[in-house]
């Protein structure tokens, strides 16, 4: 092993020996610096600059809407950045940093994230906060005032975004926009009674508004900024009615209360309003929720059952997946290890084709051959039977474990032939002098050796298999579906495709829950690695 | 059986093989096939398994507006038009998926190999307080990959997106970022144990001889470990082009999308009628990342193993 050996005298140091090697470091590290070119030195100062600029831009946003620790840790980051590229010496970090910044901000950043959210109800009907929500629900529940003024109202452009320019009944312009309540305009010019245009603004004619018609139906612009006198909106672009919701909010109280009905809906504490009888609104805000999503993920039944069969199977899976590919792998090692067969190269060519082809293609092609009705396997290879290959619990299983079979066989060929040949012959010659049998060989000397030097690769391809999300959203998606499960997890699903389709599919979107499971899945994935670790040696020769 | 028989002895006629005892130039068949004959029976019906998915595939591609279940009878037709047909559905833009794939995974791999390469030259050459917690941190962060925490990754990225939308969430300068922060973790450890196979003689003689470190690293190590540069960047590609997860979570518009999201999303819409299609685009897609990873295989296999037991 050659390691290197910059620093091979290790022994104690004075305080001067140590005083005077930190000297000659700096003086170095100036000389280093000193000695890059000028257009090294553009380069960083350009780079720099890009960086820098976008930073103090983010900045401003974010202080402009009103949250603090991001950009106090934006700025940090950002200062440090500057001290390590603009200051001599600190060598390990100038060339550390760049893959640092997104090992922190993509890796070790979104873990953190993910844990806080999944202390929280972030999810549909729970994105954002609670005046966002309240504001929400006074625009969803909006119904035409009956005796409401007719507004004439012309429909104006800047920058992309609508707005209306309203007469008022007492004659007056006002200009608003869906985020901007109405308010006087006093340069708007007038045809007719009817205020027309504004400087800085352009007008749609008739044909713009037919074209944009379904932004600008969607356009709802508030009166005042008291959301509870509702907002005009327009149907046709040229007259506008008063829309007023149908529930009121009262701050003061925190609560809402529907006019029609009479009812009153408090807040529950859990991002929602909810009537005296449970009922709430659809649209509620994010808040924290504690354990919450940990004890529905324990403990109720129509989550539990699904979540502990999901876990189950996706040990199984895992473990299943490396003993059949490493089987096969080890089998066709034996079996093409022979001096005396010929050809073997071209077996071999045609052998790694499967890993060689690209994962999700195969799982998608597979997916078309075990489909029940038209499938080549059904079809040509068993001459038109109906097997539900993919519909049915465990021939989903089943076909997943081929298909891996499939896909993994040839790593685990190339890597056992590697390590089969690599066990000296001496020692087989030694055990055949003392009458050993092929099996007994194989059992007792070339087997334990085989198994020393692949052992990590097996757990690596258990690492890789228990997270294996393409194979089983490409091929069977999961499914078939629990039937008792309140969550959309089918029986084929593993531990990563269940947060997947819990997060991003379907209308239900729980992201709390989601992240949730991602920490079960991060403890499950932390015990495994820390029992592999203990066995293998690698912590040993880090150095 | 009459072609797995004369198959193999008759390449035994036409070279004999110079490792074969030299008692035994014509075999008796049963003696034949108990020594090297099974192996061969055991060898075709590998053959078979390991390439009629890929016959399949290819067969349906050549058999235009075909369906899952014409495409049963292999090589009945011979037509390239599905390789037409695929390239003028604008609700499927394959060109422009196939164009993003190829673009999103070769700069990832480009900039997974620069950044790796200078994290493993610092953790291999320069000794620093805090070195050894930084290769246990890695070792660490390698055992958790990036698409666990995909629901925090689609989050922070519709933030970030409301301050730079053309970084944030349907954007493939962003998909490119996340995948760029997943790349430490993964490929330094293969590199670092690469990077110490390279006697530091070598730069300690460079360092008398006047040179800088960026001169050392970019003019004498970066050409010393070029292979497991090739096969990282390798490795980096064809995970990157793989890559459904992250992809469809942060790819939102069709045009903008990868060839996994793009293809997968077309199958699962219209899997029985369009198969020929669907076929003809995957052997496209498959033509690239398979002949890499054949020209390079020797590489990939010796690295995978290099990199897990160092």
């Amino acid at each position: 092993m050659t390691r290197p050996t910059l620093e091979a005298g290790l022994a104690p140091l004075t305080p001067e020996e140590r005083a005077a090697r930190r000297k000659q470091k700096r003086a170095e590290a100036w000389a280093e610096a000193a000695g890059a070119g000028w257009k090294v030195w553009l380069v960083k100062i350009v780079c720099l600059g890009i960086i820098d600029a976008m930073a103090i831009y983010a900045i401003l946003v974010l202080l402009a809407s009103g949250n603090w620790l991001v950009p106090v840790i934006v700025a940090i980051g950002v200062v440090a950045i500057n001290v390590v590229y603009l200051s001599p010496g600190m060598l390990p970090a100038k060339y550390l940093t760049p893959g640092l910044v997104f090992l922190f901000v993509f890796q070790i950043f979104v873990v953190l994230y993910c844990i806080y959210i999944a202390f929280t109800n972030y999810g549909s009907g729970h994105i954002s906060t609670k005046d966002d929500a309240v504001a929400a629900l006074l625009i969803q529940n909006q119904q035409r005032v009956e005796e409401s003024a007719a507004y004439p109202v012309s429909v104006l452009e800047q920058g992309g975004e609508f707005f209306f320019l309203v007469t008022s009944p007492s004659g007056d312009a006002e200009i608003g926009g869906t985020e901007r309540p109405l308010e006087p305009a006093p340069d708007a010019e007038f045809a007719g009674d009817r205020a027309v245009s504004l400087p800085g603004y352009t007008t749609l004619d008739f044909s713009q508004i037919v074209s944009n018609q379904s932004a600008i139906a969607a356009m709802a612009v508030p009166i005042s900024d008291d959301l509870n006198e509702g907002t005009l909106q327009t149907r046709d672009g040229s007259t506008a009615y008063q829309y007023i919701s149908t529930l009121v909010w009262d701050a003061d109280a925190d609560t809402m209360t529907n006019t029609t009905t009479g009812v009153v809906y408090t807040d529950n504490g859990n991002g929602s309003f909810e009537s005296a009888d449970g009922q709430t609104l659809a649209t509620g805000w994010q808040v924290w929720v504690g354990m919450d999503n940990f004890v529905r993920a324990f403990t109720t039944e129509s989550i539990r059952g699904p979540f502990f069969a999901v876990t189950l199977w996706t040990f199984a899976f895992a473990i299943l997946s490396v003993a059949t590919t490493f089987a096969l792998g080890l089998f066709l090692a034996i079996v093409f290890n022979d001096p005396r067969m010929k050809s073997k190269k071209y077996y071999r060519v045609i052998m790694i084709l499967p890993y060689a082809f690209p994962a999700f293609l195969s799982a998608l092609v597979w997916q078309g051959m075990f489909n029940q009705d038209f499938g080549f396997i059904n079809q040509t290879i068993l001459g038109g039977a109906s097997i539900p290959w993919l519909q049915d619990p465990w021939l989903a299983k089943l076909s997943i474990l081929i298909v891996n079979l499939w896909l993994g066989f040839p790593y685990m060929f190339l890597v056992t032939t590697g390590a089969i040949q690599s066990i000296p012959d001496d020692i087989q010659e030694a055990g055949r002098v003392d009458g050993a049998g092929v099996w007994q060989i194989f059992r007792h000397i070339k087997f334990p050796l085989l198994l020393v030097s692949v052992a990590p690769l097996l757990i690596s391809s258990f690492a890789f298999n228990f997270n294996n999300f393409n194979l089983i959203y490409m091929l069977t998606g999961g499914g078939p579906r629990f039937a008792e499960a309140s969550i959309n997890v089918g029986a084929s699903d593993i531990l990563i495709s269940m947060v997947y389709k819990v997060a991003f599919v379907g209308a239900e979107r729980d992201y709390g829950l989601a992240s949730a499971f991602s920490i079960i899945i991060f403890v499950l994935v932390a015990v495994i690695s820390y029992l592999s670790f203990r066995q293998t040696k690698v912590l040993e020769e880090l150095n | 059986m009459s072609i797995q028989e004369s198959l193999p002895t008759a390449l035994a006629d036409i070279a004999p093989d110079p490792g074969a005892p030299v008692d035994a130039p014509r075999r008796t068949f049963r003696r034949w096939f108990r020594e090297t004959g099974w192996r061969h029976l055991v060898g075709i019906v590998m053959l078979v398994f390991s390439a009629f998915p890929l016959v399949y595939v290819l067969s349906a591609s050549l058999n235009p507006g075909g369906t899952l279940l014409t495409a049963n009878s292999l090589f009945s037709n011979f037509d390239l038009g599905s390789y037409i047909a695929l390239f003028q559905d604008p609700l499927r833009p394959y060109g422009a998926w196939f164009v993003n794939s190829i673009v999103i995974g070769l700069t990832t791999s480009f900039f997974t190999v620069v950044l790796c390469a200078l994290a493993a030259y610092a953790f291999s050459r320069l000794r620093f307080s805090g070195r050894r917690f930084g290769l246990l941190t890695l070792l660490l962060v390698q055992m958790f990959p990036q698409l666990l925490a995909v629901v925090a990754i689609f989050l922070l990225m519709s933030a970030i997106g409301d301050i730079f939308p053309a970084l944030g969430l349907n954007s493939q300068i962003g998909l490119i970022m996340v995948y760029l922060g997943g790349a430490l973790g993964v490929n330094t450890f293969l590199m670092y144990g690469f990077f110490n196979t390279v006697p530091a003689s070598i730069d300690e003689a460079a360092k008398i001889d006047g040179a800088g470190h960026a001169r050392i690293f970019f003019t004498i190590i970066l050409r010393l470990v070029a292979p497991v540069l090739a096969v990282i960047g390798l490795l980096s590609f064809i995970g990157t082009m793989n890559d459904f997860l992250i992809a469809s979570v942060i790819l939102v518009d069709p045009e903008k999308q990868t060839l996994a999201v793009g293809l997968y999303q077309f199958v699962s819409q219209e899997t029985a009628r369009n198969w020929s299609v669907f076929a003809a685009g995957a052997v496209l897609a498959a033509i690239l990342p398979m002949a890499l990873f054949l020209s390079l295989q020797r590489f990939i296999v010796g690295g995978l193993t290099a990199g897990s037991v160092k």
